[in-house]
């Protein structure tokens, strides 16, 4: 099976801290890590590939240093991978990204199932799984927990807000994967010290002959028109006393508001 | 023709989700703002059922694709005939529940059309001056919030939290139905639904449609003292939450978890016991009504985002609290 599966390179959110002066994000010193829902991704895809035979590809788009990103992926286990970076990439929204990451999956051939996190925790959008399926022309299934090889379909399971689906998928085909899926294993000595030395490939707008107006900045059809602190919360309240009284307060307190 | 703002009216097995109706009580006021046309589109077997309900709400036309594929949402035949319906009518504005469903069909119809989409928005407004929608979303935890727009691509697409907006009937419904054509011979059936499982955990209260959530954290000190957590959530019939350590602690388990990498949440009232508030569970409960957080230590994080903060020991005023609350009700 060839199977690629699409990452991202994020601040670690655990330790982004909160300028209490300007209500920004602190991002000096924060470690980058992978998106940890992609390590799922990328977890279900090694699985496959032990399981079936076959490569993982592991993509990821943007600036040089999410090489790094990708090579924590080659020390995991995966087999390739492939970073997408150009400043004409720069300022993407999901449109673009996904666009951007459909090119270069074409370009790299035909896979059997390619792999994406459910979403990444600096956007949340969770846009860019379907976005590229359907830029591959592939059928989709969003949180997925498990996915096996059933003759020459895949058989998903897919979890929803009350329970689970089982659907049955035609070969090729997208899947985004949510974190109950499995656990990303160890990375392995040897594997580290290959990770090290590989080669990524690096593709730049001209490798991928994109539409210079359907990437980066120009190609993104939603803009960015205000960025602002959250509404400071008026009638903010103060408990303390002794356990019985701050227990009263507090009933009295949700009355007054209507919500008890 | 008049421009319109449709709301995906999204339905599992004959019941709306309840967010088509606070898209719909939001899209009232939108329309009222930008003089567009309130409408729905319901795909499914017999969109007609559905059509006095959302009238009710405020649609004034209807469209209804019927098809027995509609009867489950399947991602191909639902984004190629919305995609469709959309190149015929050109509508300014398109509104989805950020749902399971919501979350995947949406990004698949603004891939196909080259149209925006701003996901989990919580404020919706509408710019008389330029015709655009201001759509604002928390970013990165909800420590900043972002207004996006899509100035040059129609429809604008938005996928929108369940319970941020209030749901309003109106007081004479009134409205039309279109029923649409639908053709879905051209559509090759690559993905099906073959099995649905309900997950009928008797103890779990479902933290999305949760009224009230009582959430614990580390601060519970032993996984034993979840049983604080569930005795006060049983006295309020709330859900259950926890916060991502006690997870991977091993206390409890994953389908509890609320934060950027478990669930998202917005109950009536949300209470924090033992947790300090880092960035990536504030993510996930931040847009709650009421936040009331109980925690030892004042100078926690938590304390920034509550509206009620008491600031003591949750072993103490956990069980006086539910002692209250059960002598409350007689």
């Amino acid at each position: 099976m060839k199977i690629a599966v699409c990452i991202k390179q994020v601040p670690d959110s655990d330790k982004v801290t909160i300028d209490r002066e300007t209500n920004r994000l602190n991002r000096t010193g924060v470690p980058s890590i992978i998106n940890p829902f992609d390590e799922n991704a990328l977890e279900m895809a090694l699985q496959l590939r032990d399981l079936y035979g076959g490569t993982v590809t592991v993509i990821s788009m943007g600036p040089p240093q999410a090489e790094e990103a990708l090579r924590t992926a080659l020390a995991h286990g995966a087999d390739e991978a492939v970073l997408l970076s150009d400043r004409k990439f720069g300022g993407a929204d999901t449109w673009a990204t996904s666009y951007t990451i459909s090119l270069a999956i074409r370009k790299l051939g035909d896979f059997d199932a390619v792999f994406f996190g459910k979403q990444a925790i600096d956007g949340d959008t969770a846009q860019v799984g379907p976005g590229v399926a359907n830029f591959l022309d592939m059928p989709v299934v969003t949180y997925a927990k498990s996915v096996v090889v059933e003759g020459d379909h895949f058989k998903v399971e897919k979890v929803t807000e009350d329970g689970f689906e089982i659907w049955e998928v035609a070969k090729p085909a997208a899947f985004t994967v949510v974190k109950e899926a499995n656990e990303l294993r160890m990375q392995s000595l040897r594997r580290k010290m290959a990770a090290k030395k590989a080669v990524i490939t690096v593709w730049g707008f001209d490798d991928l002959g994109a539409d210079v107006g359907l990437v980066g900045l120009s190609g993104s059809p939603t803009k960015v028109s205000k960025v602002f602190a959250p509404p400071v919360k008026t009638n903010k309240a103060t408990i303390t006393g002794t356990p019985a009284e701050m227990a009263s307060e507090l009933i009295k307190k949700l009355k007054e508001r209507n919500v008890l | 023709m008049s421009k319109e703002i449709w709301v995906f009216a999204e339905q599992r097995d004959g019941v709306l989700a309840g967010v088509v109706k606070e898209l719909l009580s939001k899209g009232r006021e939108l329309s009222e703002k930008s003089g567009f046309e309130l409408c729905a589109v319901v795909l499914s077997e017999d969109g007609g059922v559905f059509c006095d309900e959302l009238y009710k709400f405020g649609a004034k036309k209807v469209y209804t694709l019927d098809n027995a594929k509609f009867s489950y949402y399947q991602n191909d035949y639902y984004s190629r005939s919305i995609a469709d319906l959309i190149k015929k009518y050109v509508p300014e504005i398109v509104l989805y529940g950020a749902t399971s469903i919501g979350r995947s069909l949406a990004p698949t119809i603004a891939a196909m059309l080259h149209v925006g989409l701003t996901a989990d928005c919580t404020q919706l407004d509408f710019d008389v001056e330029n015709g655009n929608l201001l759509q604002t979303r928390p970013a990165f935890g909800g420590n900043i919030m972002a207004t996006i727009v899509s100035p040059n691509h129609r429809p604008q697409m938005a996928t929108v939290r369940s319970n941020v907006f209030k749901k309003e009937p109106v007081d004479n419904p009134s409205g039309e139905r279109i029923v649409c054509e639908t053709n879905l011979d051209g559509i090759p059936e690559r993905m099906r639904r073959v099995e649905v499982i309900k997950e009928s955990d008797a103890n779990t209260i479902d933290l999305n449609a949760a009224q009230y959530i009582v959430s614990g954290g580390r601060g519970l000190g032993a996984p034993e003292n979840f049983k604080l957590v569930y005795d006060l959530a049983a006295e309020l019939g709330a859900a259950v939450g926890a916060s991502r350590a006690t997870v991977d602690a091993g206390w409890i388990s994953h389908h509890h978890q609320v934060g950027q990498t478990g669930k998202t949440v917005c109950p009536v009232v949300y209470i924090a016991c033992g947790i300090s508030g880092a960035i990536q569970h504030l993510a996930g409960m931040q847009s709650s009504d009421v936040i009331v957080a109980i925690n030892k230590d004042p100078s926690a994080p938590i304390f920034d985002v509550a509206d009620i903060g008491l600031i003591g020991d949750l072993h103490e005023v956990v069980p006086e609290l539910i002692r209250q609350l059960a002598a409350a009700k007689g």
